[in-house]
């Protein structure tokens, strides 16, 4: 079974990107031999509201069995907290933010009480590094990416508290863990996004280094193709037992499901 | 088959302790994807004595024996770009000659001088004389300078190519950083300017503007510094062409740009 925690539907601010339908999703996913997906509302990052986009998301995964829901908070709004509340009576398992993209600071008292507050309602919060290539960006698109810095201290919040990385290279992965207690760091779950393989061999050093327990199998798709972290996978000497980790069963142990 | 036309070997005079294991990778991992040949070249020292894309003389000289090494190494797995430092004319050109005697079959410009600088001329031709094809590194639509590298981007390789018609030019790594999609615009002219694949990007769409600009006919296939990408991006064409298409990209146009006889079947 494969799980990808990093996909998301809705059309991109900067550049025309295909497959962005919910139907095109389910369509890459068959090609990539992805069972189900979580899905994130990808035009909500650049709106004043991003909670706006939440209705329509929900929407669209009541009537795709294969997605799972990752609905947006905006702590810097009022009355986030009801929202929040609102979901997971909702049934939602996971939530994310994306503090560069709202305008907020990374690890600022919004930040600080929405990880305390998912920590509460014993709810994941899942933030991205960045979306694209910070080489490639629109030049108006000045959204800071997610420091280290930040992870760390977020993760410190509370001693619930459960943070999903995406879009992170090796180099913030291991500023991160090592830069964690081993409470701390079992705690952040990493996404294999923007992990190299061969011959750099990132990905098979970090699971030799941290272990296959921290890490999920994630593509940034429609934004990046869902072939990659398959692909990336298909080159490392995993064994069956660490594939199906990083495939599905890290994710599902997540949301507390077998 | 299947022709990986960018390609980097590392050496013992590299900074890298891990050098072995990292081209021990490498070789595992094309044998996993199925790469028939790799078309390799060396940027004299990494860095260790002289900058990687300023290297020396003397770092040139080394690297391009090295890669003549790796090339014996693996003769039929591996072959290999002269590189050169624009700015030292007799020495490059002395080794494009010393290349063409030891097997090498392309010519590698990194980011010494801008490509579309006249410097770069007597090499061009030399390449033409050769038949090389001339792998020009790229940084998509470079909107300044960056420390390091004197990096060209689409427009000034193109004016370079515009110069040269009958030389082939690669325009590296469509993937490896930056606005791909300003670079597309300008080779979609440039009929002599083929589109390399490589580099660790892997955005949605960015496959289907590659054909759209330059069609199946001037892309090929590489990997640069992340094989995984490659793998991905090539598994998608895979579900977008039809097997002509794919195999122009997998390897075709490649033996049409390298001299004659570059790639025997292995």
């Amino acid at each position: 079974m494969r799980i990808d925690v990093n996909t998301s539907v809705g059309s991109y601010p900067w550049r025309r990107v295909p497959g962005t339908s919910p139907a095109a999703l389910r369509a890459a996913m068959d090609r990539a031999g992805i069972d189900t997906a979580w899905v994130f509302h990808l035009p909500g990052i650049a709106w004043r509201d991003p909670m706006e986009g939440n209705p329509w998301l929900l929407d669209a995964c009541a009537h795709e069995p294969r997605f799972t829901a990752v609905p947006a908070i905006h702590p810097g709004l009022p009355d986030w907290e009801r929202e929040l509340e609102g979901l997971q009576q909702a049934g939602v398992r996971i939530v994310r933010a994306d503090p560069g993209w709202y305008g907020l600071a990374a690890a600022g008292p919004e930040m600080r009480s929405l990880a305390r507050e998912t920590a509460r309602v014993g709810i994941p919060l899942m933030m991205a590094v960045r979306f694209e290539d910070g080489r490639q960006r629109h030049p108006l698109d000045r959204a800071e990416e997610l420091p280290a810095a930040a992870v760390r201290a977020l993760v410190r919040e509370d001693p619930r508290v459960r943070l999903v990385i995406t879009h992170a290279d090796r180099g913030f992965i291991e500023e991160v863990h090592f830069g964690s207690t081993p409470d701390e760091s079992s705690r952040i779950w990493w996404d294999i996004s923007w992990v190299w393989g061969p011959p750099e061999d990132h990905l098979a050093t970090l699971l030799e280094t941290i272990g296959a327990a921290r890490f999920l199998l994630g593509s940034g798709q429609p934004l990046r193709l869902a072939e990659t972290p398959i692909a990336r996978l298909d080159l490392m000497d995993l064994t069956g037992d660490d594939r199906a980790r990083i495939e599905s069963g890290n994710a599902l142990a997540l949301l507390g499901r077998s | 088959m299947l022709i990986d036309v960018h390609v980097h070997f590392l050496h013992a005079r590299s900074p890298r302790g891990d050098w072995q294991a990292r081209n021990e990778s490498r070789m595992r991992a094309a044998e996993r994807i199925g790469i028939t040949w790799q078309v390799s070249s060396i940027l004299g020292t990494w860095g260790a004595r002289s900058p990687i894309y300023f290297p020396s003389p003397a770092d040139v000289s080394l690297a391009n024996e090295v890669q003549r090494e790796i090339v014996a190494q693996y003769p039929r797995q591996v072959r290999g770009y002269v590189v050169v430092n624009p700015n030292f004319t007799e020495h490059g050109l002395s080794e494009i000659v010393r290349g063409k005697a030891g097997g090498m079959i392309g010519l590698k410009l990194a980011a010494s001088r801008r490509a579309d600088d006249l410097m770069l001329d007597p090499f061009c031709a030399a390449a033409g004389q050769h038949g090389f094809p001339v792998l020009q590194h790229v940084w998509q639509h470079r909107r300044r300078d960056y420390p390091g590298q004197e990096a060209s981007d689409a427009v000034e390789l193109c004016r370079l190519a515009r110069r040269h018609p009958t030389v082939a030019f690669i325009l590296a790594h469509i993937g490896g950083g930056g606005d791909w999609l300003h670079s597309l615009r300008e080779v979609r002219r440039a009929p002599n300017v083929f589109v390399d694949l490589s580099g660790s990007g892997v955005d949605g769409g960015m496959l289907e503007r590659c054909l759209d600009a330059v069609g199946a006919e001037r892309l090929l296939w590489g990997t640069d510094l992340t094989m995984d990408t490659g793998l991905a991006k090539l598994r998608y064409l895979e579900r977008l062409l039809d097997a002509e298409a794919l195999d122009c990209i997998r390897y075709r146009n490649a033996v049409a740009i390298f001299p004659a006889a570059s790639f025997p079947e292995s």
